[in-house]
């Protein structure tokens, strides 16, 4: 049995050969960890909490995204409710715009408060059907005078990324009539791209950004809402957390708003360091950057102790790395590095081409580095690379632990925050707890 | 919590809010786990297989392995046969299966894929095997492409030698491995050679030993899907999970069948248990007449706690209508029961049980919603909740206490190993029953009427 189709190897890099082929289409029949272009952009709008999500199509689509991502709110919840169409066969036949038309009807008629702000998305099926989805939009919207935005996502094409790009646009397609209307004044304060707030972690940073003296003007989009997304064109700068997701987003909100992003990260001391004097310096203030040094230094020194403590029970342990995002894989290399742990395997779903060149930059050189993983090559690089410990997604837990490899989650089921410097004592004792659980002994 | 669930109901049609069924394909994603050493594929786009292994997973807290058709932009145009061509040989290249299960998608059915012909065209390894079926998501629901995919194996692989192999055969319906286990051991007190289909046992709740085995020791043999033609006779469990692929075996194969509810409580367990006897007219041994006594010892130990408390119950048509029975049994009011699988045999059965234990102001539905549950609740709230794990957040906004049983149960542990059928499965429902109504009794007594004694 083969672990690795010819048409992968291109994806999976090994020893010196170091140029991979990535931002491709998943390869028929393999058991691929990848999601859908409708998925991308569920997960990026979802966290918008007072808006009404509405999945126009077979009721799947909508039943697996319900309140699948720990996004905490503050406000309203009613994204964790489950809106959809749920397309029948007569639909199929018939056309199921009526059918969307009829459910957004239903909802303005019998919702209080009445909903502002409604996205529709549309699965595989219903550009074949012919709906369309627009011209419902637009006549919801003119109709009860509130925004109604399509997000025309079907599964098949392209990748999750495609996702996060239509998610962005659907993004843009709410705050520019509001913003070319109104004309905000510009204010001092930044918008925090690209972080959803599983487990609170955007309340985190939100936190330290107030205590060097940096105003949240918008967040997007955990923990956001209607009106506050509307703030976001007054901000002076743009923070982007998640790149795979939003650095799209900034790049369009440079172009039509005029403001400048800086790409961070809050995973690890040395990124959450990093991230929080570059804002300061993206933002040219003196006193900020004074009191950014002082609070990252403050904070730094606090967390140093916790992973001494734990370090030597890490020290030489090795870990493979699946998650989403290229970003956030360079992030948990340096975290391992601190830990004085190696990186041995590397994959990602949708890493970009830049992301795997600063990878391969980071990791030893016969580390493994592989695109759209599978669980066969995980398996095989694991075992082959004498892996400790996963960190991965919900369906990657049971894989490692089948093979006898501790486990820390760093996607969306994660139960603490694992951001910033407060993540840094969860994510070192997490991986802790996995390595040495006594069950091991029994396995 | 919920906070947006008006109390007062209004008829809808068009949106479906808090849904209590999912879709065809994750069904038979399911069913085909349930065949040893066999690839369940999902023909269409890759978030769809991506969805349901991450429901399974959820569930079982094991790896679900299937694979995709990858559907691009040009397959959802052209048809998606270039796909599951290259999707099948890349299969056995790599994963080497013994069998692929391929079931359909909202995309590639609306698009019109035969994959009859597909699959007849194909060509494949001398020992391999190539099956499907069709499951549009768009009709009925998951319970629908569970028994759709059941079809789909026998379609293709069932033969009938002339000879009766002498087994019983018994369609457990979808059940947890803890189940398909209870099921067995009964069937082996009353000395039934079976063969069950599906089988997840040992593949949903494969043992930690080390080893990742893509194709964990378990799951129905290719050669006992192919005997099924010739069991003496078929037991089906879950009148409407299990009628169809019983209906489909007796026309093909004259195979006579004994249809029944899930065995979940002492009514239906006995009921299993004489459609055991009658295949093998063996006594019901004393052990299991002992398992039984138990069972019926501590629902009436426990009958002052449960009688006339009233209970929520939802989710799959069979195991509610199970979950029905048992409540009736214990002297509960089943005030609410529904399933977001439009099946109205439900709603008639469920109401049949009303009738028999003559309780009133009950309402049964099916193709409803969760959304429509929680506006019952408010305007009349229960005693209790039993259900999948969707059910959480009303029982967290009504504070009602909230037993997990069904599918899907995604944050829990252990509930997959253990039976709800069976005098076994009675017991330990009564069990979780009882302390969740006593939880809360404690909980809410004032200090002066806290005791240790209950």
């Amino acid at each position: 049995m083969k672990t690795v189709l010819e048409e992968r190897k291109s994806s999976i890099c090994g020893n010196r050969d170091r140029g991979i082929s990535c931002e491709r289409e998943s390869v028929s029949g393999a058991v691929s960890q990848r999601a859908c272009v409708y998925c991308g952009a569920r997960v990026v709008l979802n966290p918008i909490t007072d808006a009404y999500h509405i999945v126009h199509g077979p009721i799947g689509c909508a039943s697996y995204t319900w309140d699948i991502r720990g996004s905490l709110t503050s406000g309203a919840d009613t994204f964790r409710n489950s809106f959809s169409t749920d397309l029948r066969e007569t639909d199929i036949v018939f056309g199921g715009a009526k059918k969307l038309t009829a459910a957004i009807d239903e909802l303005m008629e019998k919702t209080k408060p009445s909903p502002k702000l409604i996205f529709i998305f549309a699965t595989c099926i219903v550009g074949v059907i012919g709906d369309d989805v627009d011209a419902v939009c637009r006549s919801a919207e003119a109709k009860y005078g509130i925004r109604v935005i399509p997000v025309k996502a079907p599964g098949f094409a392209g990748t999750k990324s495609l996702g996060y790009r239509l998610a962005c646009d659907a993004i843009m397609n709410l705050i520019r009539p509001h913003a070319k209307q109104h004309k905000p004044q510009k204010r001092f304060g930044v918008n925090i791209l690209g972080d959803f707030n599983l487990a609170g972690e955007m309340w985190i940073i939100r936190g330290y950004l107030e205590q060097i003296g940096v105003p949240v003007i918008s967040t997007i989009t955990g923990d956001s809402s209607y009106k506050t997304l509307l703030q976001a064109p007054s901000a002076t700068l743009n923070i982007v957390q998640c790149a795979g997701s939003s650095a799209y987003l900034a790049e369009r909100m440079e172009s039509e708003f005029g403001i400048k992003s800086v790409k961070v990260s809050f995973f690890g001391v040395e990124d959450t360091v990093n991230s929080l004097l570059n804002i300061a310096e993206a933002l040219g203030r003196q006193e900020i950057m004074e009191k950014a040094q002082k609070f990252a230094e403050e904070q730094a020194l606090q967390v140093l102790p916790i992973i001494e403590k734990y370090k030597p029970h890490l020290k030489g342990k090795k870990a493979a790395i699946f998650v989403g995002g290229g970003f956030k894989a360079i992030s948990l290399i340096r975290q391992f590095n601190e830990l004085g742990m190696e990186a041995v395997v590397v994959g990602t779903q949708t890493g970009k081409k830049d992301e795997y060149e600063v990878i391969n930059s980071l990791v030893n050189s016969d580390a493994i580095v592989l695109d759209d993983a599978n669980p066969a090559e995980l398996e095989r690089f694991m075992t082959e690379k004498q892996a400790d410990i996963l960190v991965g997604g919900v369906k990657e837990r049971p894989l490692a632990y089948k093979l006898g490899l501790a486990f820390c989650d760093h996607n969306h089921e994660r139960k603490h925050p694992l951001a910033g410097f407060e993540g840094i004592e969860n994510f070192v004792k997490e991986i802790y707890t996995s390595i040495n659980s006594p069950v091991w002994k029994y396995a | 919590m919920l906070d947006l669930t008006p109390k007062e109901v209004k008829e809808r049609s068009a949106l479906r809010i808090n849904p209590c069924k999912t879709c065809q394909p994750v069904g038979a994603m399911f069913a085909a786990l349930g065949v040893a050493k066999c690839m369940p594929h999902s023909h269409g786009s890759q978030g769809c297989c991506s969805y349901h292994r991450m429901v399974l997973s959820r569930h079982f807290k094991e790896p679900a392995v299937a694979s995709s058709s990858s559907f691009t932009e040009g397959a959802s145009v052209f048809g998606g046969r270039s796909n599951v061509n290259t999707a099948v040989k890349n299969i056995f290249d790599m994963y080497n299966p013994d069998i692929i299960a391929v079931h359909t998608t909202c995309l590639s059915e609306t698009i019109g894929d035969d994959l009859n012909s597909f699959i007849m065209d194909m060509e494949l390894p001398s020992d391999k095997l190539v099956v499907h079926c069709n499951t549009p998501s768009y009709v009925g629901s998951h319970i629908n492409g569970f028994f759709n995919m059941m079809m789909g194996f026998m379609n293709y692989l069932t033969k009938k030698s002339g000879t009766t192999n002498g087994k019983t055969a018994v369609f457990p319906g979808w059940v947890n491995p803890g189940d398909i286990r209870e099921l067995k051991r009964i069937a082996k007190l009353m000395k039934t050679s079976t063969v069950f289909f599906p089988d997840q046992s040992g593949v949903l709740d494969a043992p930690m030993s080390n080893k990742y085995e893509m194709y964990p020791e378990g799951g129905t043999k290719i050669e006992e899907i192919r005997g099924l033609g010739d069991s003496k006779n078929l037991i089906a469990l879950g009148e409407i999970i299990s009628v169809e692929p019983a209906e489909l075996l007796e026309k093909k194969w004259k195979v006579p069948f004994t249809l029944l509810p899930m065995p979940i409580g002492v009514a239906y367990t006995d009921k299993y248990v004489m459609a055991l006897r009658d295949t093998t007219k063996v006594e019901i041994p004393e052990e299991l007449e002992a398992e039984r006594g138990r069972l019926v010892d501590l629902m009436l130990d426990s009958a002052q706690y449960t009688h006339g408390k009233s209970v929520a119950i939802f989710g799959d048509p069979d195991i509610v209508i199970g979950l029905v029975s048992l409540a009736l049994e214990l002297g509960m009011i089943p005030k609410y029961v529904i399933t977001g699988t439009p099946k109205e045999e439900f709603t008639r059965k469920v109401e049949a049980l009303f009738k028999h234990y003559d309780v009133e102001g009950c309402k049964a539905k099916a193709n409803t919603d969760l959304f429509e549950l929680h506006q019952w609740i408010k305007n009349e709230r229960v005693d209790l909740m039993i259900g999948s794990t969707y059910g959480k957040q009303i029982a967290r906004a009504e504070d009602i206490p909230f037993i997990r049983a069904g599918f899907p149960v995604i944050d829990r542990y252990g509930g997959p190993l253990q039976p709800i059928v069976g005098y076994e499965g009675g017991v330990r429902l009564v069990e979780k029953i009882t302390n969740a109504l006593m939880d809360r009794f404690d909980r809410d007594s004032t200090d002066e009427d806290f005791e240790l004694v209950l």
